[in-house]
């Protein structure tokens, strides 16, 4: 609309096709760490983690802006998108390992809870 | 191939199916007759389909949204009358199975979120002072694949068999193993296409609200509903990705044979109720919150006062929206997570009543004291608040761990969350649309039937749900398809309950009917002595909203405005406007994709390669389209301002 901003003066988005082909090459080499490279776990873990931090800050550099100057910069929302993305994947761990993981941890005092969980 | 087209792709045997079929084919033949004789299609293209107007668009989103709840609402009186009585031959198990799957999805996903869109389509750009929202291609886009999904998931039912695994959609009960069918397929694939335009409507109502607002409106200066829909589009934001990721894996497990949620090949079938929670719960207060604004509006108006507690109100809704993350265990307690796990999604459950209950005490305050209009709306609105506390107050019931192991999978559960659906978000949508129905048509509904309508709904739902908290304690399971002869009066009287909510309903959309032909137009654009900017313009808005953008002083600007007599057309500050151009790909994008998802749905991949193509094709056109939109000369808008303002004398 008309407070739109043009962000491109010639025809073609060159940023946006960069940060689009790099994020699917290396999305393409984190498949192939994990499907075909052979590798042991640890490592693909390790390797498909950067692959992922690269591509998440390619695309918060090529398609959302981040590095330009924004009249109202949205730092409440980058701030709550962190929080988000620790719960997800935080809490999933956590929730998934069934809370068990503390209690091997605690040794005896896991004992009664896990006597408890075993009623269920 | 006729065996095939007759035993899998077309479902058979079932009377009510074939019922349905022809109901289908009819209601088809009968719209295209219509259309082509009355020459239409054209107008229907060029007004409609092809619009980028949000006033449109919000209207097609609640037309959509009115007739899911139909369909929605036939699937619950099918259930009803199958449980009415022990021993019943109505339904089938498999039939029951896949109608409250059925109802489940299509009430949330299809009807809940498009009316709420609707609204906010309708109402947000007007209450800011904006033209239009920040990128009106993709609403549109957003619109038609909210539409295309919906239809994949309505055609399943006579077409290939619809889901059967319930709207939670749990493996391994949905998993390949256990249904094998393709019927699971239309979930994910319908899910997901819908699921695009709702996050594109999330990021097109955050930036638009965000960047679009009138001059002098600042955070704390903005409508209370348009609150509302900021933090409900923050939610989508976050919320949304994550159902898109769970889909996409079960997509890959069901279709390519892959092994996320499967136990063969260490996958893990809890992680789909998980990753399905962690979306599905901030899912609950996206349908909430808006019917939260609404209600806020209009206690407001109606009541003759300023919203009592607007700074808590916000900050309300920013804490719900936070803790509305953080809860999602409390809906599989039972899967017997550690005593640490459960004790603190009891904790932060039980929470989200604090920030809810200010919400309450505010309204109340907003009403005391006030000269409270019992309009219609505003009966919704004076309804919503004892039975949405109801359900509030066994939600925090189910929220103790301990306990939910007694209430778990029982009809409580399903007492309390229709007591908060219905009575929040249902209330409140109702009471949005007819609140703001003469901005949208230029005439108002007509009262003394939106009254009988009320009235029966809301007699009608507690007739329907009250006995089902005492059918869950006596230990009714929901999602069975036989009851108990013990069980029987309070089915009975609920399933009676049912069909007086149905009654409503009717009610309702005759009103809406009755209210075209009969009830007198709108003039003053000012219909119920409001408050905020939507009702500064004039009726019907015209296509640009605002001729001039006036200065915001307070959360009520428009309050403002009729005390110094301002008004949205000050001739001396006539510019041209700058609005984007209708356009045809948004729908035939759309329908692409639907087509692509049909052929998924079938692993038919000669079909839905062509498909993928197609989208991509389709999103180069977009991406050279360097239609930069048109100006509205200021001739023409004098014309349409005088014309329209000359009316009000």
């Amino acid at each position: 609309m008309s407070e739109h901003t043009e962000h491109s003066e010639s025809g073609i988005p060159v940023k946006h096709v960069i940060g689009f082909i790099a994020s699917i090459v290396l999305t393409l080499v984190a498949a192939y760490t994990t499907v075909m490279s052979g590798l042991p776990v640890p490592w693909i873990i390790a390797i498909i983690m950067i692959l992922a931090v690269i591509q998440a800050v390619l695309q918060l550099v090529m398609f959302m802006h981040i590095a330009e100057k924004n009249p109202i910069p949205q730092y409440g929302n980058i701030l709550f998108g962190f929080f988000i993305a620790a719960v997800v994947i935080a809490g999933s761990i956590w929730v998934m390992s069934f809370g068990m993981h503390d209690m091997d941890m605690n040794g005896g005092s896991g004992g009664g809870s896990g006597e408890e969980h075993s009623e269920h | 191939m006729w065996d095939f087209i007759w035993n899998d792709f077309l479902v058979t045997g079932e009377p009510i199916i074939y019922g349905a079929m022809a109901s289908i084919v009819l209601a088809t033949v009968g719209i295209v007759f219509v259309l082509t004789y009355f020459k239409l299609w054209k107008w229907l293209w060029d007004e409609y389909l092809t619009t980028v107007d949000h006033k449109k668009i919000g209207i097609m989103y609640i037309i959509a949204a009115l007739a899911m709840l139909f369909r929605g609402g036939v699937d619950a009186l099918m259930m009803r009358t199958q449980l009415a009585l022990p021993n019943m031959n109505f339904l089938n198990s498999v039939h029951y199975n896949e109608i409250f799957t059925t109802h489940g999805t299509v009430m949330i996903l299809f009807m809940a979120m498009p009316f709420i869109i609707g609204l906010m389509n309708v109402a947000v750009p007007l209450q800011i002072g904006a033209r239009d929202v920040a990128f009106p291609f993709l609403n549109a886009f957003s619109f038609w694949t909210f539409f295309f999904g919906a239809m994949l998931f309505n055609i399943s039912f006579v077409i290939g068999g619809s889901p059967s695994a319930g709207w939670t959609s749990y493996v391994p009960m949905a998993g390949p193993e256990l249904s094998p069918e393709i019927n699971q397929n239309y979930y994910l694939l319908a899910l997901q296409l819908s699921g695009i335009g709702t996050l594109a409507t999330g990021i097109n109502f955050l930036v638009t609200i965000l960047r679009m607002r009138a001059p002098g409106m600042t955070l704390m200066k903005m409508p209370i509903f348009t609150w509302s829909a900021l933090i409900t589009s923050i939610i989508i934001i976050f919320a949304f990705p994550i159902l898109t990721i769970a889909l996409a894996l079960m997509t890959l497990d069901r279709i390519f044979s892959t092994h996320f949620f499967t136990l063969a090949g260490e996958g893990m079938p809890m992680m789909w109720a998980n990753l399905f929670w962690l979306w599905g719960h901030p899912e609950v207060y996206i349908v909430i919150l808006p019917a939260f604004g609404v209600f806020s509006e209009v206690i407001s108006t109606f009541a003759r006062k300023q919203l009592f507690g607007y700074k808590a109100m916000v900050y309300a809704m920013c804490v719900i929206a936070g803790l509305s993350f953080i809860v999602w265990v409390h809906h599989f307690f039972t899967m017997g997570a550690g005593a640490g796990v459960n004790s603190l999604f009891s904790i932060t459950t039980m929470l989200i009543a604090v920030p809810t209950g200010i919400k309450i005490f505010n309204w109340l305050g907003t009403m005391y004291k006030g000269r409270i209009r019992f309009n219609v709306p505003m009966l919704w609105a004076l309804a919503f608040i004892p039975n949405f506390t109801i359900g509030g107050v066994t939600g925090v019931m189910l929220g103790m761990a301990s306990a939910d192991y007694q209430y778990h999978n029982t009809y409580f559960l399903i007492a309390h969350f229709h007591y908060v659906l219905i009575a929040g978000t249902l209330f409140g949508m109702f009471a949005g649309l007819t609140y703001w129905y003469p901005k949208m048509f230029g005439h108002k509904m007509n009262e003394k039937l939106g009254k009988i309508s009320f009235w029966f709904t809301v007699i009608g739902f507690n007739i329907t749900f009250l006995p089902q908290f005492f059918l869950g304690l006596m230990g009714m399971p929901r999602r069975t398809y036989t009851i108990e002869p013990e069980w029987m009066p309070l089915n009975l009287l609920s399933t009676t309950g049912a069909f007086i909510l149905a009654a409503g309903f009717v009610i309702f959309t005759f009103n809406i009917y009755y209210s075209a032909r009969y009830e007198p137009r709108e003039k003053t654009g000012d219909a119920w002595d409001g408050r905020s900017l939507e009702w500064a313009t004039t009726t019907p808005v015209p296509h640009y909203n605002f001729a001039t953008i006036p200065y915001v002083n307070s959360h009520e600007a428009y309050w403002d405005m009729k005390e110094t007599g301002a008004t949205t057309y000050d001739e001396s500050k006539l510019e041209p406007i700058h609005m984007p151009s209708y356009k045809g790909l948004p729908i035939i994008m759309s329908a692409i994709m639907f087509v692509a998802s049909f052929g998924l749905v079938w692993h038919w991949f000669w079909l839905a390669i062509p498909g993928l193509l197609g989208i991509i094709i389709c999103m180069v056109i977009r991406s050279f389209d360097f239609d930069e939109g048109y100006h509205v000369p200021i001739d023409e808008i004098k014309r349409t301002e005088e014309q329209a303002r000359g009316r009000k004398e």
